[in-house]
């Protein structure tokens, strides 16, 4: 989806790589006919709610797998911090915050690993501890049982949730080499069912 | 953990035969290394953790056909990418960015025009900034604001140079760090002339004295020859992340020997 924010390039690339067929698009009526939904995301949380106001409703009624990568995630949250208090898609319940200064360099950026705490079919394959590309300075706060993974940064952080068809990453699987393809990869066989 | 990061650096020019990634030692005696496509597959390949291309050319003819080296390399690597070389305007960032990378580093254009990393950022997100800072010692003390104690116990300033190395500026490297920072920098790509293509290791007094300046991440550049370098930038030059050149070109060392090296010395490295 193209929503006017972030790197829509290097994530259609990966589904192109991994066998899918990536289109480009902000036309409603082709985003209704996808197999799938890819929500990317990289900016501010409000201008990227915005943005996203005349899809929103598309996005919430979709009955194909949704992925969220980045902001894309932090917008099925309930509300988010950044920048003030804004509400987001409430998709899956939850608060977007702030790493508290004393963890270290904000925005956390780099490659860490992720600790899986549920099985999903869009994890096939993925090792424990797998290493994942972050970027990032807000973190999705939620109940456990909408969390796929966790990462340590100071603290221990959602890096990954799910609710029914919403899947939501807080790293860049598009930038993290085997690993994140793969996680691609599985998500197109999803869309693919 | 956060893994500190290992970054092989594609210095591009174009010549007779098209695109080439050349070396040469403290900026000059270019010496050719190969193709730049097939240079950052291998090395997305081999696990480096990130990418650098910096286009050397930077002539506005050499420009417009890097951008599609820059296409084409980014369509074979699926971890940071980041391009740089003769960036001057908002308009050169939004070409980079559109043919896939995903962060640009800025330098001589940094600063003449500070602005421009102010707009930058705002524009692009902080995330995609990088601030490219070249420098070189200076024994005039009475000429620098912050005085660095060396290996050897000399005391030197830190300049920063632009054009290549070719220019002083008379700017206190570890001010001008600050400065991006307050700016909107994302990142601080740190290169000293003293070490650059020497294979001495990096130069570690600068890289700690930044390091702690900021809170931003900072790259070590300019000097790696032995896995050694690479444990010294990180332990003592408190770097977050360690870029080589022509020792990987040449396969004089591999990414993985390097990550071995640090993965044995309890320094987090990704597999």
């Amino acid at each position: 989806m193209n929503y006017g924010v972030g790197n829509l390039k290097s994530i259609s690339k990966a589904v192109d790589y991994v066998g899918g067929h990536a289109k480009v698009t902000d036309d409603p009526k082709e985003i209704a006919e996808a197999e799938g939904i890819i929500l990317p995301g990289v900016g501010a949380f409000k201008s990227a709610m915005e943005n996203l106001k005349p899809y929103k409703d598309l996005i919430i009624n979709a009955n194909v797998p949704v992925l969220g990568i980045c902001l894309g995630m932090q917008l099925f949250a309930t509300e988010s911090e950044e920048g003030g208090l804004h509400r987001g898609l409430n998709l899956i319940p939850g608060r977007v915050v702030r790493f508290p200064d004393w963890v270290g360099k904000i925005p956390h950026m780099g490659w860490n690993q992720i600790r899986i705490v549920k099985d999903h079919d869009v994890l096939d394959g993925i090792e424990e501890g797998s290493f994942v590309y972050f970027v990032h300075s807000y973190h999705f706060v939620t109940e456990d049982k909408f969390v796929l993974t966790k990462t340590e940064y100071g603290i221990e952080f959602v890096s990954a949730v799910f609710k029914d068809n919403f899947i939501g990453f807080q790293f860049h699987p598009e930038k993290s080499g085997k690993v994140g393809l793969r996680i691609v990869e599985n998500f197109v066989k999803m869309c693919k069912r | 953990m956060l893994a500190k990061r290992i970054i092989p650096c594609l210095d591009v020019t174009l010549n007779e035969k098209g695109a080439m990634v050349v070396k040469g030692v403290e900026f000059v005696n270019l010496r050719e290394a190969g193709d730049p496509v097939e240079l950052a597959k291998r090395y997305d390949e081999e696990g480096a953790d990130e990418l650098v291309f910096l286009d050397i050319t930077a002539s506005p003819e050499g420009r417009r056909m890097m951008i599609d080296v820059i296409e084409r390399t980014a369509e074979q690597v699926f971890i940071p990418f980041t391009v740089g070389g003769g960036i001057r305007s908002i308009d050169d960032i939004n070409a980079i960015l559109s043919a896939g990378a995903d962060k640009v580093t800025i330098n001589t254009s940094a600063v003449k025009n500070p602005e421009l990393v102010r707009e930058a950022s705002e524009i692009f997100g902080s995330q995609c900034i990088v601030i490219a800072i070249d420098c070189r010692r200076n024994f005039d003390l009475s000429k620098g604001e912050n005085v660095v104690t060396l290996e050897d116990g000399r005391k030197a300033w830190y300049e920063v140079v632009i054009y290549g190395g070719r220019k002083p500026t008379g700017i206190d490297a570890i001010s001008w760090a600050k400065k991006v920072e307050e700016l909107g920098a994302g990142e601080i790509l740190l290169t000293s002339m003293n070490r650059d293509g020497t294979k001495l290791g990096y130069d570690i007094p600068i890289t700690r004295a930044i390091s702690e300046a900021v809170n931003i991440p900072v790259i070590a550049s300019g000097g790696a020859g032995k896995p050694e370098h690479f444990y010294e930038g990180f332990v003592e030059g408190k770097a977050d992340a360690c870029l080589a050149a022509s020792i990987f070109h040449y396969r004089e060392i591999s990414i993985a020997e390097v990550k071995e090296y640090l993965a044995e010395r309890g320094i987090p490295v990704r597999w």
